[in-house]
């Protein structure tokens, strides 16, 4: 097991050996001169000589590569053409913020996806059941980008009972204390016990959630009623049931525990998608956190910035990845 | 008899009996018929889309500034957009673009991924782990973020997005088909080919490949459909198509500015997304459920 947990361990350094390679051919194998945009615009080629030097772009190939990855490893992504801010300090500024958003979603989608799944898997083929498909598959089809809008337009422009977008309103931004303690809002609301501020923030992040967290929704569904119908094949649950035990008691106390491992696997992936969502969804709703930084970066081609959001978001990737691995083996019926 | 024969040697009219056998059991799986009619339709509009269109010049960006921002009437069934343009044409044509761009992908994706899976998991050792381990450098991404990335160094353009989208994507088909081969080729029907000296490519196309078909075509169908949604939001990043053509995302991203009083300009686009990705989904699902030798129900 142990040794497994290694293993596992030594195989993510090497995805992210493999995330640098990638992103540093990115940076430098599609034709663009970095140097150029370095010194900005129209440049002589001495300016142009100057910036290459600086950004040692004047090395052979495979000490480019090695400065790459000291850079990295002292947490360097280079500066924003933005901002010209370090694109490290802007990623870190709005992680709380995404990382909330991406929590709740999740959260959503296990206290949403999971009696779904458990309705179909116990009247498999009913007309429940097949609702239950019909709407997880819906769930991760439906473009979040356009639900984002669509919610918008229902709860803020017709019904009027939710706010159109940010993290707090401008009412509570400008007459109360807004806490500053951890950086994540739910977190600083509930330590300075301002409840007033914590409802606010509820409200505004109802709709953003939903939205990211539909496609994690559709998957926990599916996954659980899988699973479920896998254990309830089983031969232990058939030797439960002519024992006579009430249906309740395997469905809840032998059945659902078990199947609990792949839902997880299923959450740890889903948030990796409910990541990338929060890209496409977070601009919509002006939400503080990374994704609003990417549509950015993205709309004005900001090369380092998005470089720096490839990495983080690939790290994010292998990580969950990682505890994923890590949290089937720990199942003791899986044999390594 | 299962799909895998059409690939076989056999006489037409036994092939026929196979594909009937399907045709039949997707009519009894009702879900999955609406969804591969719908796709159908699709497809149709997407062919005859500049023919059927009543204003066919909106399409390619004509401008009508008198009529923009106008509500769904009988004239324009979808309303306009900020330019004046007819949605409704707009959105039929749009069906084109997703649904080719996707196909694109896809085909190329299983172009690059099929073989290299099939090298990969026949001649195991060095090939298998050099193949691997650079698909394993992709597979540490996702595939929207990775995408997104060659995208933008690419430069945004159509062209290089559903480009993007290839080079995300193959490794997911490499890892697929190792998979199934590294599970066939110890069957005996292998061996014996390989016995009679057989030589291996031809064990490869022909013995291994059709029998881990059935995944491959759930899965190539669930993407289709992802594609087309990867596409969507690519081009609402501002990284895929640019304006004025009439691509799905690109519409959403520019109604942004105007759908809290034009409602009709964010929803129409979003529809066609759904319905079509949907489809493509919903037709994955009813095929893995047909393929599948367990849970095939007659």
């Amino acid at each position: 097991m142990l040794n497994f947990i290694t293993r596992r361990v030594f195989l993510s350094i090497f995805s992210l050996f493999g995330v640098i390679l990638i992103t540093f051919m990115l940076v430098r194998v599609i034709p663009s001169d970095p140097a150029s945009q370095w010194a900005g615009g129209r440049v002589t080629p001495e300016q142009a000589e100057v910036a290459r030097k600086e950004l040692g772009l004047d090395k052979p190939i495979y000490i480019q590569f090695g400065y790459y990855i000291r850079d990295l490893l002292k947490g360097n992504l280079g500066y924003s053409l933005m901002t010209h801010q370090p694109v490290i300090k802007e990623l870190k500024r709005r992680f709380p913020a995404t990382l909330e958003l991406v929590l709740f979603s999740c959260f959503f989608a296990l206290i949403i996806g999971l009696p779904l799944g458990l309705l179909s898997a116990k009247a498999k083929n009913s007309w429940i059941d097949h609702f239950g498909r019909f709407f997880s598959i819906g769930a991760v089809s439906i473009p979040s980008f356009w639900s984002a809008l669509v919610l918008q337009l229902i709860f803020f422009s017709i019904l009027k009972i939710l706010p159109y977008g940010g993290q707090l309103s401008t009412k509570v931004i400008l007459f109360q204390d807004v806490p500053h303690v951890t950086g994540f809002m739910f977190l600083d609301s509930l330590i300075t016990g301002n409840f007033a501020i914590l409802k606010d923030f509820l409200k505004h992040l109802i709709l953003p959630a939903i939205c990211v967290g539909a496609y994690t929704i559709g998957l926990v569904a599916r996954m659980t009623r899988s699973a479920l119908l896998e254990i309830l094949s089983e031969d232990y649950i058939k030797a439960a049931r002519s024992y006579g035990l009430t249906e309740r008691l395997i469905l809840y106390s032998y059945a659902l525990k078990n199947s609990l491992g792949p839902t997880t696997t299923v959450v740890t992936l889903a948030m990796g998608y409910a990541l990338m969502n929060t890209f496409l969804v977070e601009s919509i709703f002006s939400w503080p956190g990374i994704g609003k930084y990417v549509a950015n970066a993205v709309t004005c081609l900001d090369y380092p910035a998005i470089i720096g959001i490839t990495i983080l978001g690939a790290c994010a990737y292998i990580i969950l990845n990682l505890i994923t691995d890590i949290i089937i083996s720990l199942d003791p019926r899986v044999k390594l | 008899m299962s799909i895998k024969s059409i690939f076989f040697n056999i006489p037409a009219k036994r092939k026929l009996k196979v594909l009937k056998e399907y045709i039949y059991l997707l009519k009894k799986n009702k879900l999955t018929f609406t969804a591969l009619i719908i796709i159908l339709s699709l497809v149709v509009i997407a062919i005859i889309s500049p023919i059927i269109a009543p204003f066919p010049y909106h399409i390619y960006g004509e401008i009508n500034p008198q009529d923009k921002l106008l509500q769904p009437s009988r004239v324009y069934l979808f309303g306009t957009d900020e330019m004046g343009r007819d949605l409704f044409s707009r959105v039929l044509y749009g069906t084109r673009i997703s649904l080719l761009a996707s196909l694109i992908a896809v085909v190329m994706g299983l172009l690059i991924g099929v073989p290299l899976g099939l090298m990969a998991g026949y001649y195991s050792g060095f090939i298998d782990e050099i193949i691997m381990r650079i698909v394993d450098m992709f597979l540490s991404f996702p595939p929207l973020l990775l995408a997104m990335a060659i995208a933008a160094f690419l430069g945004p353009s159509l062209q290089n997005a559903i480009l993007a989208l290839i080079i995300a994507w193959w490794p997911w088909y490499t890892r697929l088909i190792r998979g199934q081969v590294v599970s066939i080729k110890e069957k005996e029907f292998v061996r014996a080919a390989n016995a009679i000296g057989t030589p291996s490519w031809q064990i490869m196309y022909k013995h291994i490949l059709p029998n881990c078909i059935s995944p491959v075509i759930v899965q190539a169908s669930m993407d289709l459909g992802g594609i087309i949604l990867t596409l969507a939001a690519l081009s609402f990043l501002g990284l895929g198509a640019q304006s004025p053509t009439s691509e799905w995302g690109l519409m959403l991203t520019t109604s942004r500015k105007y759908f809290l009083n034009a409602w009709w300009y964010s929803i129409f686009p979003g529809i066609a997304i759904f319905i079509t990705v949907l489809s493509f989904n919903l037709l994955g699902d009813g095929l893995r459920e047909i393929l599948d030798p367990k849970t095939k129900k007659y």
